[in-house]
């Protein structure tokens, strides 16, 4: 079991509200006169984006991958995590000699629109109240978080990512960019991830999200108004989620009926199966941080992705053309995004004949996967980079 | 037209070797049933092919990924229908058609896919097959065959006179056709087919669609 250091409840929530206005990473700000023209069709400004950059950009620009994160992600993807003080959450994937090789390219990993950890979201301070936006936050898309990393991509100057890469939520904004702004990406490696967003996985986030709404804390989105936060409901969001992330499997293997303190049932509700004590200490973790309006924003712009319908419900029209290299991974035990949705995606890149490479890796581990220490799933990765790189001709 | 003298002894296999001074440098190639990728690199290394593959095992899938190649995991049987007409110059179905359920709709989707198809298979006419079957009363278990009946994935084997009777079917026309004897060496296909049906272990046929591609 993971021994987080124990914070009260207000320090937690400032070092959170702090990391939201003024990130520890690296941050980009798009001031009144650039605003962004999102999907809802408001205009959006100003705008931060916070990112955090390994490795060198070589002389002609062309060793930059973008990694996209998911849901409750950040931009710490191999640096640690200024709240929780654990590693980078993708440093089995990225680092020196790793199969994404700080060595050799230059990885940028920004937060996305709409998150809490730096980039513009609800928890950002709303310059014109000087509150924070709450629920006067616009709801935003897959494709508005792609279009502020567009801007921060140019900030950097680079006209074309060598990779862009990303698992599950990652992966639609993988998929967004490879459609929207193909020749901006070499290659593009969607993981874990599909094309639109099934309606099992809407129905998981509403769950979640009545959770927080039905939590007196959360007060209409108010709650920092209100110096609360709505951590119950925020945590049996996040212990509902959880359990997609895994499969039955590995619930099976890594806690089976086993009972928490010694072996005897209690006759109450406290929690006696491992597994309940580790879901309560996933929610409780969680909330301290991750902003709750956060997830309620970011759920609804998974739920909206729908990169077939956006094409005239052909989505091999969302890839007509394209030049970028594609890998698509999936995972067989995840029940989540499964291998048949990847499937659809290389079945409409083939219908263009893009150049797609397609592995399923077999594992029991769920979605989480490709979060996890996945041998042949790295392999891959490594083989398809070093492939992709001479062919752009980088030194290896 | 192809050459038919012998190469200098090699690693490769005869057919891959065979398809590889078939195809044009610069090409489009998708390789359907291209198993762990020796064709592709092949072909990649010797004609710098824009090369694709689609192989039916996760494990070799994986294994071409690793070494850098453009494969899918995917069923010949399947896949091949989202294909857009001629997209690659050559569609090369490699000892797999007779492991196919529906060898001719594969044969036609290869037609449509590529401007030209190079399909080889394994010739159940050889002698040996034949006399195998004629003396031991049993299915016959070869180099090229080695699974006994009940192991064995190939549903659909045929001969090479059954293979030329598809492609008339399928109104292919063959723009080339090469047997390999039990050495490797090239027996080439001419009007006759009785000769190589009787003396070669596989072929390799280059075919292409005879209304318009």
């Amino acid at each position: 079991m993971n021994t987080a250091p124990v914070k009260s409840f207000d320090d937690s929530t400032n070092v959170r509200v702090a990391e939201a206005n003024n990130p520890s990473s690296s941050v980009v700000h798009f001031p009144d006169s650039e605003p962004l023209r999102l999907a809802c069709d408001q205009l959006l400004a100003p705008i931060s984006i916070a990112y955090q950059t390994y490795g060198e950009l070589n002389a002609d620009k062309s060793n930059a991958i973008l990694i996209c994160h998911t849901l409750t992600g950040d931009q710490y993807v191999a640096s640690v995590h200024p709240m929780t003080k654990k590693p980078g959450w993708w440093e089995t994937l990225v680092g020196p000699g790793k199969p994404i090789d700080t060595d050799r390219f230059f990885v940028i990993c920004p937060n996305i629109l709409g998150s809490c950890m730096g980039s513009t979201g609800p928890a950002s301070i709303d310059p014109k109240t000087g509150r924070p936006y709450a629920l006067n936050f616009p709801v935003v898309t897959i494709g508005d978080m792609v279009n502020a990393q567009v801007r921060l991509i140019d900030h950097l100057g680079i006209d074309q990512l060598f990779c862009i890469l990303g698992g599950s939520m990652g992966g639609m904004q993988v998929l967004e960019w490879a459609s929207s702004h193909t020749e901006r990406a070499y290659s593009a490696v969607p993981i874990a991830t599909a094309a639109w967003h099934s309606p099992q996985n809407i129905a998981f986030h509403e769950v979640g999200r009545q959770a927080v709404m039905a939590d007196p804390d959360w007060c209409a989105g108010d709650y920092h108004l209100h110096q609360k936060v709505p951590r119950n409901g925020l945590a049996v969001a996040r212990m509902a989620a959880h359990i997609t992330y895994l499969s039955e499997e590995a619930l099976h293997h890594r806690f089976g009926r086993s009972l928490q303190r010694g072996s005897e049932l209690t006759f109450s509700f406290n929690a006696d199966f491992q597994v309940e004590s580790y879901l309560r200490h996933q929610g409780s973790t969680f909330v301290d941080r991750f902003d709750a309006n956060s997830y309620l924003y970011i759920t609804r712009a998974m739920d909206y992705f729908d990169l077939e319908a956006e094409h005239g419900d052909v989505l091999a029209n969302a890839f007509r053309g394209t030049k970028t290299r594609f890998l698509v991974v999936s995972f067989t035990s995840d029940w989540l995004y499964p291998t048949r949705e990847s499937r659809e995606i290389v079945r409409a890149l083939n219908a263009v004949a893009a150049n797609v490479s397609f592995v399923e890796i077999e594992t029991d581990s769920g979605h989480d996967s490709f979060l996890l220490d996945e041998p042949e799933f790295f392999a891959t990765v490594r083989g398809f980079l070093n492939a992709a790189g001479v062919k752009r001709g980088l030194s290896t | 037209m192809l050459k038919l003298s012998n190469p200098p002894h090699s690693a490769h296999r005869a057919d891959h070797l065979l398809i590889a001074e078939m195809v044009e440098p610069g090409t489009r190639v998708l390789d359907v049933g291209c198993g762990d990728g020796e064709l592709l690199q092949l072909l990649a290394q010797t004609k710098s092919v824009d090369g694709r593959g689609v192989e039916l095992s996760r494990e070799r899938v994986n294994a071409c990924v690793t070494r850098g190649l453009s494969v899918i995991q995917g069923d010949a049987d399947v896949d091949l229908d989202d294909y857009p007409d001629q997209a690659f110059d050559y569609a090369i179905l490699s000892l797999t058609i007779q492991a196919t359920r529906y060898p001719q709709k594969v044969l036609e989707n290869l037609l449509r896919i590529g401007r030209q198809a190079i399909v080889s298979f394994p010739n159940f006419g050889h002698w040996r097959i034949r006399t195998q079957l004629l003396f031991t009363g049993r299915m016959p278990q070869t180099e090229n065959l080695p699974e006994p009946w009940h192991m064995s994935p190939d549903s659909h084997l045929c001969t090479i006179k059954d293979f030329a009777d598809l492609v008339a079917l399928v109104d292919a026309k063959v723009e080339a056709a090469v047997a390999f004897n039990s050495w490797g060496r090239r027996l080439p296909i001419r009007r006759s087919l009785s000769l190589q049906n009787l003396f070669g272990v596989k072929a390799v046929f280059v075919l292409r669609k005879r209304n318009g591609g």
